[in-house]
């Protein structure tokens, strides 16, 4: 039972490489990005685990605007991949504008939270 | 020759059209505007352009505040003028967004030169604010249905009664602007998942900022938006334009709440918040189920899935207990008290008493419901069920609204304010659709043709029969103008449809002829029915400013002005540092317009400090002094109704005094106040009754009036009739007794020489037990 799960498992894995390597390159480069966003926000976590919460504010600051970023580059992938028939009116430079602009409005804010 | 013609004519006539239809509704909604600020302007024809009301005098101070000493200030203001001597952190405790929009406001018109004076904006920021929320809610129904739905739900938010109640001329309160913001960030929120554009997603948040900034209702958004997004994906509707309208919200959202002092780290740590941070995981898990599913092959996700779903149970179920476990160890599960009491609507009777007297707080009994909203209540079902055919993310929105603010509005009936948007969206695209049905059942009865611009001249002309059939009231005549614009929007449609597939659609819908025109004669019928309702509650229910009171009798119309004549005895008459101590519901008002320090006031965030109010309004001269004298208060300022009958005076707000005090303080047990389970103040009243200092404050010299003491709202004789006081000096009466202000005799200074002797006897009397303090009084 636990050979044919680690089978399986490895199927899977081997499965999901081969169908990720063959997304374009500009959506692997925003994918790069959204983990090391992620990445940002657990060493911070982690950081605060050890050193403890004070000053609050500085720590949810630090802590959203990681989230932040991934969760507007995640909506910028889904904009800009052409697999995604919803979007397909959409240029990819008006995508872009709108991260920039919805980027500059989450960092304007965080450093007046920064504190 | 004719064929290559007419395409080009019938092109321009439709654009012609298209460009009629788009001034017509601009034209519109123009008026509009201006019938949603005309109407609220009642009070201010009435009565004068004044302030109402209790809450809206502190916002009103606090606007002066603002306007005089700029921004800075008023963010670090300390005042120190008010829960003497806690003072109270005003930058910290307030929601700034109506004080700063009002604030905004005077400052550009005063830069522009146009010198309007703080009270003036302060009346009329209401009225405006709902002209716009009345456009915000067309562009709301025109994301959900179309423009024809949104103009009729436009007009009847501009004149719903339950709306109008919170936002008249001088109704200077949170709502006043809260209710704008809370439909408009609603739209964009639609509006986002409609086009799944990042830009309407990034209004969407600051929309939802400065909704947080105005009232404590955001915390309605907060939820009823993660309740949608989890009722999508449950539906089977997930889409990555769900995913753009909701992830960038809470994660931007939560971040701009907790800049606003008032919310500060309440925005992460209080439940009220916890279930979009829930939502927000729950669509990320989706969306990569999602994803994952789009690069497999359904062999190998199903195999991911038996994996994932063994694993992920565990890790799951750690987790969810330490969220449990987390928070059930705060007390209230970590819910604030006003939004239990929203929850459970028997909590606030049971432990927060202050919570449970507020009136505003109180269920609403079902006429209530019939004089807030009239026609829109039996117009919302048929509302509801338009939404379901055809059901789209938008629509399935707009159910969900309704349906939770039909809930919240049963438990509270100042929450009846939530559930008017919703009533008149469902009701806008119930009307809509019904219009459509009936004037497209009439324009094919009377078409008939194959022709399109045939049947074209021919709706032209039937909905002008229907407009000239009607009355000519303003309110029928936007019904009418909407009748003829919908007439125009239908037989836009089918001349970019085919026409013999159009005309295969209506056949399912129509009517015969005389059945529709009966039915749009009875809808114009319901509508003027409305609108002469909702005139009558604007201009006779709504529009009292509580501070001034009218009455007509006989010999004309009586006035009464006591309020503002006790407010500027004090504010002439007393020292700018003497405290005054009073009921909580007069301190806002108090410090507004007398400009005095008080006790306790509307604020109410300290209940012990109001309890010792109460306690002193309910002990005997001899306590109650003693209380006042610990907290410096120099005048007690009550209010009486019993010469003229004014039912809201303070003997009838007396059992909260004494539950509120009886809950801090023991010796204060109810009751000893209570004859046969009531309160009572005549000769049957308990004698703890007829002594406390209420009953003494309220009746002193009251019996010179008539000779007998007949108290008008008790309808009864009162029980103690020639009493003098001991302890305090009446200083100043209104004109009809309303307000009663008196001042604290002050200690003697010549202690009498008993006082060596009580120190060596042992204390015979029971209630003197005082013999280790030096007692001036004895």
């Amino acid at each position: 039972m636990v050979k044919s799960t680690t089978k399986d498992a490895r199927d899977l894995f081997h499965t999901l490489r081969s169908a990720y390597v063959a997304t374009p390159t500009n959506l692997k480069i925003i994918d790069l990005y959204v983990c090391f966003a992620v990445f940002t926000a657990l060493i911070q976590v982690a950081y605060m685990a050890l050193v403890g919460s004070f000053p609050f504010n500085s720590f949810l600051s630090g802590v959203l605007s990681c989230i932040g970023t991934a969760v507007l580059a995640v909506c910028l992938r889904i904009q800009v991949n052409k697999e995604n028939k919803e979007f397909k009116n959409l240029a990819p430079e008006r995508a872009f504008a709108d991260f920039v602009l919805c980027n500059l409005v989450l960092h304007l804010v965080i450093i007046n939270f920064l504190g | 020759m004719a064929a290559l013609e007419s395409p080009q004519p019938a092109a321009t006539t439709t654009a012609m059209r298209h460009a009629f239809g788009n001034v017509l509704s601009v034209l519109i909604l123009v008026l509009i505007g201006v019938l949603a600020f005309s109407i609220r302007l009642f009070s201010v024809i009435k009565y004068e352009s004044v302030i109402h009301e209790f809450d809206p005098y502190f916002n009103y101070r606090v606007t002066q505040f603002l306007s005089k000493n700029g921004i800075y200030e008023f963010w670090n203001w300390f005042d120190d003028r008010t829960w003497y001597p806690l003072g109270r952190v005003i930058g910290g405790t307030v929601y700034p967004g109506l004080t700063l929009t009002a604030g905004t406001i005077w400052w550009v018109l005063n830069s522009l030169n146009i010198p309007l004076s703080v009270e003036t904006v302060c009346v009329f920021t209401a009225p405006v604010f709902s002209a716009f929320a009345s456009w915000a809610t067309y562009l709301l129904t025109k994301e959900v249905k179309g423009s024809g739905a949104g103009l009729a739900a436009a007009v009847l938010l501009a004149m719903v009664p339950s709306y109008i109640s919170r936002s008249v001329a001088g109704s200077y309160d949170n709502e006043a602007v809260a209710i704008f913001a809370l439909i408009f960030t609603f739209y964009l929120y639609i509006k986002t998942l409609n086009t799944g554009s990042l830009f309407y997603a990034t209004l969407n948040a600051l929309a939802y900022f400065y909704m947080v900034c105005s009232w404590g209702g955001y915390t309605f958004i907060i939820n009823l938006i993660p309740m949608h997004v989890l009722l999508c994906i449950v539906t089977g509707r997930y889409s990555p334009r769900l995913y753009i309208a909701y992830a960038p919200l809470v994660v931007l959202g939560t971040l701009l709440a907790a800049l606003v002092p008032v919310v500060g780290f309440n925005a992460v740590l209080t439940s009220e918040h916890f279930a979009s941070f829930l939502v927000f995981i729950i669509i990320h898990v989706v969306a990569l189920v999602y994803y994952i599913k789009g690069i497999l092959t359904p062999k190998m996700f199903k195999v991911a899935v038996t994996l994932v779903v063994s694993i992920g149970m565990v890790v799951c179920f750690i987790v969810v207990a330490i969220l449990v476990a987390l928070v059930a160890s705060s007390p209230t599960g970590g819910w604030s008290g006003r939004s239990l009491s929203l929850l459970d609507p028997t909590y606030a009777s049971k432990y927060i008493p202050i919570i449970a007297s507020v009136s505003e707080h109180q269920p609403p009994t079902w006429p209530s419901y019939f004089m807030d909203i009239n026609v829109l209540a039996f117009l919302v079902p048929a509302g509801i069920i338009a939404c379901f055919s055809p059901l789209s993310d938008s629509s399935s929105f707009v159910v969900l609204y309704i349906v939770m603010s039909v809930y919240f509005s049963g438990v509270m009936v100042r929450l009846m304010l939530v559930l008017a948007p919703a009533a008149c969206i469902m009701s806008g695209i119930a009307l809509s659709q019904a219009f459509d049905v009936f004037t497209g059942s009439i324009k094919y009865q009377l078409g008939g043709s194959s022709n399109s611009t045939d049947n074209a001249e021919d709706t032209n002309n039937a909905p002008k029969d229907d407009a000239s059939a009607g009355k000519t009231d303003k309110g029928e005549e936007i019904v009418k103008e909407r009748s003829s614009k919908k007439g125009k929007k239908k037989e836009r449609e089918p001349a970019d449809k085919p026409s013999v597939k159009s005309k295969a659609k209506k056949k399912a819908l129509v009517l015969p002829l005389e059945t529709s025109i009966v039915a749009l004669l009875l809808l114009i019928m319901l509508g003027a029915f409305y609108v002469i309702h909702c005139v009558w509650a604007a201009a006779e229910a709504y529009s009292a400013p509580s501070i001034v009171l009218t009455s007509q009798s006989r010999d004309g119309l009586h006035v009464f002005d006591d309020f503002r004549e006790s407010y500027a005895w004090l504010s002439h008459n007393t020292d700018v540092d003497d405290k005054v101590a009073s009921w909580w519901d007069y301190g806002y008002q108090t410090t507004a317009m007398a400009n005095r320090t008080v006790i306790v006031d509307n604020n109410t965030w300290n209940n012990t400090h109001i309890a010792t109010v109460g306690t002193a309004m309910s002990s005997p001269e001899k306590a109650a002094w003693e209380i006042f004298n610990s907290l410096d208060v120099k005048y007690v300022l009550v209010v009486f109704g019993g010469l003229i009958g004014y039912p809201s005076d303070d003997i009838n707000k007396f059992l909260w005094m004494v539950r509120i005090g009886g809950g801090v303080f023991p010796h204060i047990k109810e009751a000893d106040y209570l004859r046969d389970g009531q309160y009572r103040i005549d000769s049957e009243a308990t004698p703890t009754m007829l002594n406390c200092l209420m009953y003494k404050l309220s009746y002193y010299r009251f019996v010179e009036t008539d000779g007998k003491g007949y108290d008008r709202v008790r309808r009864t004789e009162i029980g103690k009739k020639h009493f003098k006081l001991t302890h305090f000096e009446e200083v100043f009466t209104s004109h009809h007794w309303m307000v009663r202000i008196y001042k604290l005799k002050p200690a003697r200074n010549r202690i009498r020489g008993r006082a060596k002797k009580l120190k060596s006897k042992t204390t015979s009397s029971g209630w003197s037990s005082k013999s280790e303090k030096k007692n001036p009084w004895v």
